[in-house]
C-alpha cells in the first residue's frame, strides 16, 4: 500500500473499532439493519394493498387501467439502468478510480432524475382527471361500454396509489440527494479502496429503493388487461 | 464472534463488471416478459407470475447488486428476517379477512 | 453525613471536557444517556402531571373537574407522554446507551453520531408533540383509533402523530446501534454465552424496535395523511376499514410493551444475580426466553381487537397465540426465583425493587392471561380491569425495574452512592401506593366500570377516592428520589468501582468510567455471573 493510502486509511478509522475491517463490516450491516426498517415502513402500505386488493378485486382491476403502462415500463426500465450505473459507480470506488466513480454517480443521478420526471408527468394526468381522492375525486373507466363498478372502492386504490408511489418518489429524491453528496465528497477525494463504505451504503439504499419499484410497477400497473372480470 | 476471523477483507470482493451488465439484461427481459405476461388473460394466476417475476428480479438485484451473495451469514439472516416478519403482517391480518365472511348465517 | 466530600477528581466522562457544546455535540454513549436521563424524566412528570388530573377529576362521581372533552384529552396525553416518550425508551436509552458498551468491554457504541442522533429527534419529537398538546390536545386516546382521529376529531391530531412519528426513529436508531454493537463490537473472550442478560434482553428489545416501529410510522404517516388530503383508507366513507387500522396500529403497539418490559426484565436479571450473589439459575433459557418473548410477541396483536369486529375464527387464533407469549415470561420468573433459592440475599434498594417487579409483574402478566381468554375479555375489555393490567406491567413491573437500574448502577454513572434509608424509604411507598392506586381498579373494572370516562356511578365511588389516595402515596415516591438522587451528586458518599461486589464488566473500571471507559480491552476469560469465584464478600454498602 502506499504511503498516502496508509494514511487516509488511518485517519478514516473512527477511535472504537480495532481495525478498518471491523468498521467496514459494522457499517454494512448497519446500512442493511436500515433498509430491513426500511422493508417494513413499505410494509404496512402493502399489507394495506394486500387487504384491499382481496376485498375489491374490480375496483382495483378498474383503478389500474387508467395507469399509463408505457410509462410505468419505462420508469422501471430507467431504474434498472440506474441500478447498473450506480453499482458499476461502487465498483470503481473499490478500484481506485475516483473520476470513473464519479461518472458513473452522475449517470445515476440522471436516470433518477428522469425517473422523476416521468413520475411528474404521470402524476399531472391522474391529477386532471381527477383521481386524486378527496373532495374532487371522480373516476371513470373511459369505456362507455364498460362504465365503473365501484367507484368508491376504486378511490381506495388511487388512494394507495398516491401513498405508495408518493413515499417511492420521496425516497427517490433522499436518493439523488444521497447521490449528489456522494459525487461531490468523491471529487474532493474522500474516498479509497480501503475507505469507500459510504459509497457502499448509498448504492444499497439506492438498490433497494428500486427493489420496491420493481414490486411496485406490476402490483399497480398491471394487476388486469381484462374489462369488468 | 468478535475475533475478525469471518470477515472479509475490508477492500471487499470485487465483481466483474461483466456480470453487472448480464444481471442488467436479464432484469430488462423479465420487465419485458412481465408486462407481455400482463397481457395475457391467466386468471388468478396473473399476479402469481407477476409476484413471481418480481421476487425473481428483486432476488437477482438483492443477492448481486447489493452483493449479499458476498456477504456474511449475519446479512443473509437480516434479509430473510425481514421477509419473515412482513410474511407474519401479511399473513396474520388475512386471517381475519379471510375468515370475517365464514362467520354469516346468510345461506351456507 | 451531610458535608460535601473532598476528593481529588481523577478525569472520567464528566469533567472531561466542560461547556454546553461538550454535551450537545458529545457522541460518547454515557453522556448522552445522562441527555436522556434528564429528558425522559422531563417526560416523566409531565405525563405524570396529566395522570393527577385524571386521578383527581375520578375523586367524585360527576364530571365536575373538567368538562368530558378536556378529560378526553387528559388520558391522551398521559398516554401518548407515558408510551412513546417514558416507557419505551427509558430503559434502553438511559441504562442501555450507557452500559451496553461498557457490559461488552466496547469504547462506545457501534455508531455514536447516530446515537446523538437519535437522541435530536428524540427532543423534537417530544416538543413536537407537547406543541400540540399545549396548543390545544389529542382526544383520540393514545390509540388514534379511526375514523375518530382521521375525519371527526377536532384537536391536533397531525401534531401528537407527527411527534411519536419523529420519535419512533429515534427509537429505530437506537435498537439498530444495540443490535450492531452487540453483534460486532464484543470484547475477546466475551463469547454469547458468557454475555449479561441485560444485553441479551436489550437485543431482544431491539429486534422489536426495529421490525415493529416503521409499521406505527407508516400507519400514523396514513392517518395524517387521511386527515390532511382525504386519502381514504381507514374511512368507512371511502369504502376503506377502521379495523385495517387498528392492525396496523397494533402490529407495533403491542410488541412495544415488550420494547418496555425486556430491558426491565434484564435489570432484574442483574440485580437478582448480585444480590443473591449467584448465576442466574437456567441462564440459557433467560436468554432465550428473551428472545422467544421478542418472536411471539409479533404474533398476538389482535388481541386488542377481540371485540371490535374481526373474524371469531382469526380472535381463536390471536387468543390461542397470546397464551403462548404468557410462557417464557414465567419462566424468567420461575427462574429468578430459583437464582434466590439458596442465594446470600442482601436486601438493599435495588433489590426491594427488584422483588417489587416480581410480585408486581406476576400479577399483571397474569391478568393478561385472563385477558387472552376470549370470553373473560368480552366481559372486562375497555373496563378499568385493562386498565389495572397494564399498569400493573408497565408500572408495578417497568418503572419499578427503571427504579430498580438507576439505583443499582447510579454509583457508576455518578460516582456517587445514594442514600440508603431514604431510598428504602421511598421503595416501600412506592410498593404501597401503587397497590392501593391499582388494585381498586381491578376491582372497578370487573364490576364494570368503564375505562376514558370522566363520570361514574356513585356505588364506585369508594374505590376510585382508595385509587387517587394511593396515587399520592405513590406520587411521594417518586418525588423523593428526585430530590435525594440530585442531592448525592454532591454530597453522596463517592462510590469506588464496585460497591456492590457485583460481577460484570461494567464494575471493572472506575466510577465515573473515563471516556473511552477502558484503559485497554478486557480480554473475557470467565463466564457470566461468576460469583462463585468473587470475593466472598458481602455486599456492604449500605446501611
Amino acid at each position: 500500500m502506499a504511503t498516502s493510502e496508509i494514511q487516509v486509511a488511518e485517519h478514516s478509522l473512527q477511535h472504537h473499532f480495532a481495525d478498518m475491517a471491523q468498521q467496514k463490516e459494522t457499517s454494512t450491516f448497519g446500512m442493511w439493519m436500515f433498509l430491513l426498517t426500511e422493508i417494513m415502513f413499505f410494509g404496512g402500505l402493502f399489507c394495506a394493498y394486500l387487504v384491499y386488493r382481496a376485498s375489491y378485486y374490480h375496483a382495483f382491476v378498474e383503478g389500474s387501467q387508467k395507469m399509463n403502462i408505457w410509462l410505468g415500463a419505462t420508469n422501471t426500465a430507467v431504474l434498472i439502468c440506474s441500478s447498473l450505473s450506480m453499482a458499476l459507480g461502487v465498483r470503481a470506488a473499490q478500484m481506485a478510480k475516483p473520476k470513473l466513480m464519479i461518472v458513473l454517480m452522475l449517470i445515476t443521478i440522471m436516470f433518477g432524475l428522469g425517473f422523476l420526471g416521468i413520475k411528474a408527468v404521470e402524476y399531472h394526468e391522474h391529477w386532471v382527471n381527477h383521481e386524486f381522492p378527496g373532495p374532487n375525486f371522480h373516476f371513470e373507466t373511459g369505456d362507455p361500454a364498460h362504465p365503473a363498478t365501484d367507484p368508491q372502492h376504486t378511490e381506495i386504490y388511487f388512494s394507495l396509489y398516491w401513498a405508495m408511489t408518493g413515499l417511492h418518489a420521496l425516497h427517490m429524491v433522499i436518493g439523488v440527494g444521497l447521490v449528489t453528496w456522494i459525487v461531490i465528497a468523491g471529487y474532493l477525494g474522500a474516498f479509497s479502496p480501503e475507505y469507500y463504505s459510504p459509497v457502499e451504503n448509498v448504492g444499497l439504499y439506492w438498490h433497494f429503493v428500486d427493489l420496491v419499484w420493481i414490486y411496485l410497477f406490476p402490483l399497480l400497473y398491471l394487476i388486469s388487461k381484462k374489462h369488468g372480470g | 464472534m468478535a475475533d475478525h476471523s469471518e470477515h472479509t477483507d475490508y477492500v471487499g470482493h470485487i465483481i466483474p463488471a461483466r456480470i453487472y451488465y448480464m444481471i442488467w439484461a436479464v432484469l430488462m427481459v423479465l420487465t419485458a416478459t412481465t408486462v407481455f405476461a400482463a397481457t395475457i388473460e391467466l386468471g388468478v394466476f396473473n399476479i402469481v407470475l407477476a409476484l413471481l417475476i418480481a421476487t425473481i428480479k428483486g432476488t437477482l438485484v438483492v443477492l448481486f447488486f447489493m452483493h449479499l451473495r458476498y456477504s456474511t451469514k449475519l446479512t443473509m439472516v437480516t434479509v430473510v428476517a425481514s421477509i419473515f416478519w412482513l410474511f407474519i403482517l401479511f399473513s396474520l391480518t388475512m386471517t381475519d379477512y379471510i375468515t370475517r365472511a365464514w362467520s354469516t348465517y346468510t345461506g351456507h | 453525613m451531610a458535608t460535601a466530600v473532598q476528593t481529588v477528581e481523577r478525569e472520567n466522562y464528566l469533567n472531561a471536557n466542560y461547556g454546553i457544546k461538550s454535551w450537545l455535540l458529545t457522541t460518547d454513549h454515557k453522556r448522552i444517556a445522562i441527555l436522556y436521563l434528564i429528558s425522559i424524566t422531563a417526560m416523566f412528570w409531565i405525563g405524570g402531571f396529566f395522570a393527577m388530573m385524571i386521578r383527581l377529576e375520578l375523586l367524585t362521581p360527576a364530571g365536575d373537574l373538567v368538562s368530558s372533552d378536556t378529560y378526553n384529552k387528559l388520558f391522551t396525553m398521559h398516554g401518548i407522554i407515558m408510551v412513546f416518550f417514558f416507557l419505551i425508551p427509558s430503559v434502553p436509552a438511559v441504562l442501555g446507551n450507557f452500559l451496553i458498551p461498557l457490559m461488552v468491554g466496547a469504547k462506545d457504541l457501534a455508531f455514536p453520531r447516530v446515537n446523538l442522533l437519535s437522541w435530536y429527534l428524540y427532543i423534537i419529537g417530544g416538543i413536537t408533540a407537547l406543541v400540540a398538546m399545549i396548543t390545544g390536545g389529542v382526544d383520540t386516546g393514545w390509540t388514534f383509533y379511526t375514523p375518530f382521529s382521521t375525519t371527526y376529531s377536532n384537536t391536533h391530531v397531525i401534531g401528537a402523530a407527527l411527534g411519536i412519528f419523529i420519535t419512533g426513529f429515534s427509537s429505530i436508531l437506537t435498537g439498530l446501534n444495540f443490535i450492531i454493537t452487540i453483534h460486532r463490537m464484543r470484547a475477546p473472550g466475551l463469547t454469547w454465552r458468557r454475555l449479561p442478560l441485560f444485553c441479551w434482553s436489550n437485543y431482544a428489545a431491539a429486534i422489536i424496535m426495529i421490525l415493529g416501529t416503521p409499521v406505527v410510522a407508516v400507519t400514523l404517516l396514513l392517518v395524517a395523511l387521511e386527515r390532511a388530503f382525504h386519502i381514504g383508507v381507514f374511512n368507512p366513507q371511502l369504502g376503506g376499514d377502521p379495523l385495517l387500522f387498528q392492525h396496523l396500529f397494533w402490529f407495533y403497539s403491542h410488541p412495544a410493551v415488550y420494547i418496555m418490559i425486556l430491558p426491565g426484565m434484564g435489570v432484574i436479571s442483574e440485580i437478582i444475580a448480585c444480590f443473591s450473589r449467584k448465576r442466574v439459575f437456567g441462564y440459557e433459557f433467560v436468554a432465550l426466553a428473551s428472545i422467544a418473548i421478542a418472536v411471539l410477541g409479533f404474533l398476538v396483536w389482535a388481541h386488542h381487537m377481540f371485540v371490535a369486529g374481526i373474524s371469531v375464527y382469526a380472535a381463536l387464533v390471536f387468543s390461542l397465540l397470546s397464551y403462548l407469549v404468557a410462557i417464557p415470561s414465567a419462566v424468567k420468573i420461575f427462574n429468578w426465583t430459583a437464582t434466590l433459592f439458596k442465594g446470600s440475599i442482601s436486601y438493599n434498594t435495588p433489590m426491594l425493587y427488584a422483588f417489587g417487579f416480581m410480585g408486581l409483574f406476576t400479577v399483571g402478566g397474569l391478568t393478561g392471561v385472563f385477558l387472552a381468554s376470549l370470553g373473560v375479555d368480552v366481559h372486562v375489555t375497555d373496563t378499568y380491569f385493562v386498565v389495572a393490567h397494564f399498569h400493573y406491567v408497565m408500572v408495578g413491573g417497568m418503572v419499578m425495574a427503571y427504579m430498580a437500574g438507576l439505583h443499582f448502577w447510579w454509583p457508576k454513572m455518578t460516582g456517587r452512592m445514594y442514600p440508603e434509608a431514604w431510598a428504602k424509604l421511598s421503595a416501600l411507598l412506592v410498593f404501597v401506593g401503587f397497590n392501593t392506586t391499582f388494585f381498586p381498579q381491578f376491582l372497578l373494572g370487573y364490576m364494570g366500570s368503564p375505562r376514558r370516562y370522566h363520570a361514574y356511578p356513585p356505588e364506585f365511588q369508594v374505590l376510585n377516592v382508595l385509587s387517587t389516595a394511593g396515587a399520592s402515596i405513590l406520587a411521594v415516591g417518586y418525588v423523593l428520589p428526585m430530590i435525594y438522587f440530585v442531592w448525592s451528586l454532591r454530597y453522596g458518599e463517592p462510590a469506588g468501582p464496585n460497591p456492590w461486589n457485583a460481577v460484570g464488566l461494567e464494575w471493572m473500571t472506575p466510577s465515573p468510567p473515563p471516556t473511552f471507559n477502558f484503559d485497554e480491552t478486557p480480554v473475557v476469560t470467565w463466564e457470566a455471573y461468576d460469583y462463585e469465584h468473587q470475593p466472598q464478600e458481602e455486599v456492604t454498602v449500605g446501611h
